[in-house]
């Protein structure tokens, strides 16, 4: 639809617009809102002709001593208009209705990509259930999430906290997530992302200090990339060895970001150790396994970190870590693990020895 | 010439002054009506919560006999309130506050019987923050008996002003519009009565 | 007796001074306090818009910090709201609904003035966090269990102690307002001789009735969470947030037809008087602001479209959605009707009208696409949402609004507001609105989620965002202009001078005085028909034109003389008004200072026990005092 074409032209690649879809479903809203928006217009353009039409044609011309007709209605018209109304809105009506229910039925099948997202203030948390390790462990990672295209994945989605709501305007509608409830959303994508340009999505339902900074970076891949992908993000991180030049960055990981921060690692027995708390919230007898922070497992594998609003590279982390509260406004102070009460990460009142050393450790973990 | 829609104008000079009590009831239902929501909109709560206990105790604390009983006694209160205007109209300054005096003294009953059903309640361990089921039911019943206990004042207001022959027929609050807050409360009881203690599906 | 002497502002009838005014139980000061309170909290509002648009200008600026772009955007919010566009529809309705329908003030005067004194105190309160910690910022919503976070902080307490108090003053109001319409009419003014105005007022009193409880109810709940380990909200505790919603929207959506009702009302009003022809279809017109009333009751679920109710609900109340068009609609036809054959004179308060309209259209549109629930999934919570609400309750009932100001100003102040200066004002105004929100239904489209105190670079949103700040700063400079012409015209007594009917009007409020004595009528009028006052100058020939009649010598349109009245409120043998009186300042008062206490508990308790007694002081001296004290 040229209008709206023009629309989302002006704004430019790697949008997050909702008027050039990239999925099924984003095209059935889309075709539906081109409907609606030409028959919107053309009643604008009616009613407007109306209104300036008599504007104009009874307007008051000086000199001009008299006075108008005392008429009190028309009942006909009154009817007219009425009728006229009610035909325009059945037109939208039932395709509405029809559209609403096709993609508000939740896909089922064994085809089907079953993810559970739990938002939190201020970033997302993604579990792929059925993507599991040998050692039984389910993949999870946080705030990028990576779909093959053209299957139907299902997101059954609770909040860990308060309501946030899940958005990626280029596949689907938004869904609000909610805490003590499961919501779910339907995403199919038609074709693989380029590298390194992710579908953009954000959260939807104010929730706090960085609502603004609460985004998605959605990966679509081949079959077969995806699947590298999974086998990538299941196999563990490396625990640095004793005495190894990383062991003091993991020093001060294991004694301080463990307390909010969950991975998995190999260590140089090969054993598989998960350091970090484990939170389990429990939705509609779902569990949802989640933890206080992103996961960071392979943390260096993603393009992006603070929930997408970053690009992660050794100095933006090191800026992170250093002061997070300057770069994404959060109030950790008032945290309160014990409670569940989590607004963000502290300041850790490390010194730039120390950041750079966890940093490089970082960086070892793609 | 009199002027037949200015509101309160000072009585016994015109013979002919406006009847301002339907203005007085109009608002009077007018804020009833308002009421209703504002019940309803707890009733509706509590219907959401009954069962959202949180693992703490749950309507098998009530006591049905004991609840009925105040609440026979509440539904009396509104016979004597009617018997009170009854008098009023009447021009029986006596009689009226007699039975205003019964009514609030009844109003009052069903307040401590309320009081000990709480008390009861909170020693079994239901408290406002136990569960949804809690805060839920004592917002409404708790609600229901400040409204109980504002009637209890108007009415103890009222027979104060009886004995200084203050009781007016056309301004403030007279007999007729607290028996019709007072009779409203008292429906809303049967209301929240049957909702809350007698519908335990 | 209203001055002549060219050089002074005309001061409204009544008693002199500042206690004079705080004990005023007239309905026509109490409408002034009203129209200047509102006006200046929407200057207030406006700073704070213009403070989130010049942080949006551009992608991640730093103007404002994320904790102060969320306490400027709730409080925008809420001030427009609740403390500009509900007050200054009751500043009309307080002013004009007794004169309009004949009568010589409201149901309860003191009532009336009672409502005023609570709404100013606690917008106050409100106010008054920005420099006790730190203003609400849980959006004006307030949706849990973001709003019952964070206990330890008295933000939030503000806001719902604030709306609960806010809401008893417009409760108060509506049964005043109900009561006067009932029964207070003129001889011969049956109920669909009333003009349109006062049935809008009439049906907006009862939307309020009936949707306020719902969200007392909501806001208390909220409160006992917040500080009584409530648990209503507590999704930990088995609690659901979405019971907020709903008993939110309940309100909340009733409520956005209580904003805008009484400026269709005023546009039903403006339009017949400059187009010189009666409404076109009253009696149509009328049903259908009740029926969009009555309807609206049924839809507030379309605010929660992608809150997870289900498609049949969804379906059902997105099909009840579409249904409120068509008495919309109706209306927007019959108001061309109105012009369609007229005689039209552009000035301000006209222009505005037929802006309403056309704005009103547009707003109206982007309804009807929310409507679309698919549509709404990628509409809701984003900048299409800010814009379609802007459409209606901006170009719709502020212009509506302002409409009334220009066209009442002379029956206030006795002086007409410069039309220079206005049509600069209405045309700064009307470009300056359609920059400011045209731009964010594209940016909705395209992805711009609301609330959002930054966005970045790359998704195309800078343009449109920086188009919006300079239409934000062109409204501001219309409406410096608006306050510069009402400040010369008036208080710096240079508007031309005019007597009772500058306008030629239809309704009773031109056959009294500019302004109107204390008692409004020196006689109670005897209405025959719709409009009846301008049946009493002219009648129709065989064609339906209006011609003029001869002027009958003593008749109603000699101008109103006061029979020997004075500005203390005697108007003459037989008149008594209703004596001033503190107590209803008072008793708002004793309400707003325990509302304070409530905010601070525990130690707030004192607070709240001295709120208590005077309230009660208040309440028991209003009750005991007569109405009309003996001289």
């Amino acid at each position: 639809m040229p209008f709206a074409a023009i629309l989302a032209a002006c704004s430019g690649s790697g949008s997050q617009t909702a008027l050039e879809p990239q999925g099924p479903i984003g095209r059935d809203i889309d075709g539906l809102w081109d409907l609606v928006l030409m028959l919107a217009t053309g009643v604008f353009i009616f009613v407007m002709l109306l209104l300036v039409w008599a504007m104009w044609r009874y307007r008051e011309r000086p000199g001009d001593l008299s006075e108008p007709k005392q008429i009190h209605g028309n009942p006909v018209i009154e009817l007219g208009g009425v009728v006229f109304s009610v035909v325009l809105l059945t037109i939208i009506t039932i395709p509405t209705v029809r559209s609403l229910l096709d993609i508000r039925s939740e896909p089922v099948g064994p085809d089907v990509l079953q993810i559970q997202v739990t938002g939190h203030q201020w970033w997302w948390e993604f579990e792929y259930i059925n993507e599991i390790a040998p050692d039984g462990r389910t993949l999870i990672t946080a705030n990028e999430l990576h779909i093959p295209a053209g299957v139907s994945v299902n997101l059954t989605m609770t909040s860990a906290d308060v309501i946030h709501s899940f958005w990626v305007p280029a596949l689907n509608g938004k869904r609000d997530v909610v805490p003590g409830r499961t919501s779910k959303l339907t995403l199919i994508a038609d074709e693989p992302t380029p590298d390194g340009e992710p579908i953009p999505g954000q959260c939807a339902e104010f929730c706090g200090l960085a609502h603004a900074d609460m985004r998605i970076k959605l990966h679509v891949h081949t079959a077969a990339d995806y699947a590298t992908w999974v086998q990538e993000q299941l196999a563990p991180s490396v625990q640095p060895a004793g005495g190894s030049a990383l062991e003091g960055g993991w020093l001060t990981f294991s004694a301080l970001c463990t307390t909010c921060h969950q991975v998995t690692l190999e260590d140089i027995e090969g054993e598989l150790v998960t350091y970090g708390p484990e939170r389990h919230i429990v939705a509609n007898d779902i569990t949802f396994r989640s933890s206080f922070g992103p996961n960071l497992t392979h943390l260096f594998s993603r393009g992006t970190f603070g929930s997408g609003t970053f690009t992660l590279d050794a100095d933006h982390l090191s800026e992170w870590i250093d002061n997070p509260q300057k770069l994404k406004p959060m109030d950790p102070d008032r945290n309160d693990l014990a409670e569940g009460f989590v607004y963000g990460m502290p300041d850790l009142g490390l010194d730039p020895v120390e950041i750079a050393e966890v940093v490089a450790l970082l960086e070892t973990w793609r | 010439m009199t002027d037949a829609t200015t509101t309160d104008l000072a009585p016994a000079e015109h013979s002919d002054h406006h009847d301002v009590k339907p203005i007085r009831k109009t608002a009077m239902w007018v804020f009833l009506g308002s009421e209703c929501v504002f019940f309803g909109a707890m009733i509706s709560t509590f219907l959401l919560y009954r069962n959202t206990t949180n693992g703490g105790p749950g309507t098998e604390l009530f006591n049905v006999p004991f609840t009925s009983a105040s609440s026979f006694v509440l539904l009396m209160s509104s016979l004597t309130m009617v018997l009170a205007h009854n008098a009023f109209e009447k021009n029986d300054l006596r009689q009226t506050r007699v039975w205003l005096i019964g009514t609030a003294l009844l109003g009052s009953t069903f307040l401590a019987g309320q009081i000990f059903e709480f008390t009861e309640f909170v020693h079994e361990g239901l408290t406002l923050s136990t569960s949804p089921f809690g805060s839920a039911f004592y917002m409404l019943t708790g609600f229901h008996g400040i409204h109980v206990a504002v009637g209890v004042m108007l009415l103890a207001a009222m027979a104060v002003l009886s004995f200084s022959g203050r009781l007016y027929d056309d301004r403030g609050l007279n007999v007729e519009l607290i028996g019709l807050y007072w009779h409203f409360v008292d429906i809303v009881w049967i209301v929240i009565f049957t909702v809350v203690y007698l519908l335990q599906v | 007796m209203t001055t002549t002497a060219e050089q002074q502002a005309i001061r409204s009838p009544g008693g002199r001074g500042v206690w004079a005014w705080i004990t005023t139980v007239d309905h026509k000061r109490i409408g002034l306090l009203y129209a200047v309170t509102a006006a200046t909290f929407f200057f207030i509002g406006g700073i704070e818009a213009l403070l989130v648009r010049t942080q949006l200008f551009g992608p991640n600026l730093e103007v404002l910090s994320a904790e102060a772009y969320n306490q400027l955007f709730t409080m925008h919010g809420l001030t427009m709201v609740f403390l500009v566009v509900m007050p200054i529809a009751a500043a009309f309705t307080n002013y004009f609904l007794p004169i309009l329908l004949g009568a010589r003030d409201v149901a309860f005067p003191r009532l009336n003035a009672f409502s005023y004194w609570l709404f100013l105190f606690s917008g106050l309160l409100i106010y008054s966090s920005f420099v006790l910690g730190g203003a609400p910022d849980g959006a004006w919503v307030g949706y849990a269990p973001l709003s019952s976070q964070l206990t330890e902080v008295v933000r939030m307490d503000f806001w719902s102690i604030g709306l609960q108090m806010l809401g008893v003053a417009s409760i108060a109001s509506s049964a005043n307002f109900i009561a006067t319409a009932f029964t207070m009419r003129a001889p011969g003014m049956t109920m669909l001789r009333m003009p349109v105005f006062a049935w809008m007022s009439l049906v907006v009193a009862f939307l309020l009735i009936f949707s306020l409880p719902s969200v007392a109810i909501g806001l208390f709940q909220l409160f006992l969470d917040r500080n009584f380990g409530g648990l209503f909200y507590a999704a930990e505790a088995g609690g659901d947030p979405l019971l907020w919603q709903h008993l939110f929207w309940i309100f909340g959506h009733p409520e956005v037809y209580v904003l805008v009702l009484p400026a269709m009302g005023i546009v039903s009003e403006v339009l017949p008087t400059f187009a010189r022809k009666p409404l076109f279809g009253y009696p149509f017109v009328v049903f259908a602001g009740a029926a969009i009333g009555f309807v609206g009751f049924g839809v507030w679920s379309h605010h929660m479209f992608t809150s997870g109710m289900g498609p049949i609900a969804e379906a059902g109340f997105g099909v009840a959605t579409m249904i409120i068009a068509i008495p919309t609609g109706v209306k927007i036809f019959n108001w061309i009707g109105t012009i369609w054959g007229g005689k039209i004179k552009f000035n301000t308060p006209m222009l505005f009208s037929l802006a309403f309209v056309a704005m009103f259209v547009i707003g109206g549109l982007s309804g009807v696409t929310h409507a679309v629930v698919p549509s709404d999934t990628q509409q809701h919570d984003t900048y299409y949402v800010v814009a379609h609400f802007h459409y209606v309750l901006f170009g719709g009932a502020i212009f509506g609004y302002v409409s009334g100001v220009y066209y009442w100003f002379p029956k206030w102040t006795g002086r007409l507001l410069d039309e220079r200066l206005g049509k600069i004002h209405f045309w700064l105004a009307l470009i300056g609105f359609n920059l400011t929100f045209g731009p964010m239904h594209i940016l909705g489209l395209n992805g711009m989620p609301r609330r959002t105190y930054r966005y970045p670079e790359g998704l195309g949103w800078a343009n449109w965002n920086a188009v919006a700040t300079i239409g934000a700063y062109t409204i501001l400079a219309a409406f410096l202009i608006f306050a510069w012409n009402i400040i010369r015209t008036h208080f710096l007594a240079k508007g031309e001078l005019v007597g009772n009917d500058p306008w030629d009007g239809r309704t009773l409020e031109w056959s009294i005085s500019s302004p109107p004595p204390v008692h409004n009528f020196d006689e109670i009028p005897v209405v025959h028909a719709l409009d009846d006052f301008w049946h009493q100058k002219y009648a129709e020939d065989e064609e339906g034109r209006a011609v003029r009649m001869p002027e009958v010598a003593g008749g109603a349109l000699t101008v109103e003389k006061q029979t020997g009245g004075d500005d203390e409120g005697h108007g003459g043998e037989d008149m008594h008004m209703p004596s001033p009186s503190y107590y209803p300042a008072l008793a708002a008062l004793g309400i707003v200072i325990m509302g304070a206490g409530l905010i601070y508990l525990p130690w707030g308790f004192i607070a709240v026990g001295i709120g208590v007694a005077i309230m009660m002081w208040g309440l028991f001296g209003w009750s005991l005092e007569p109405v009309t004290k003996e001289h």
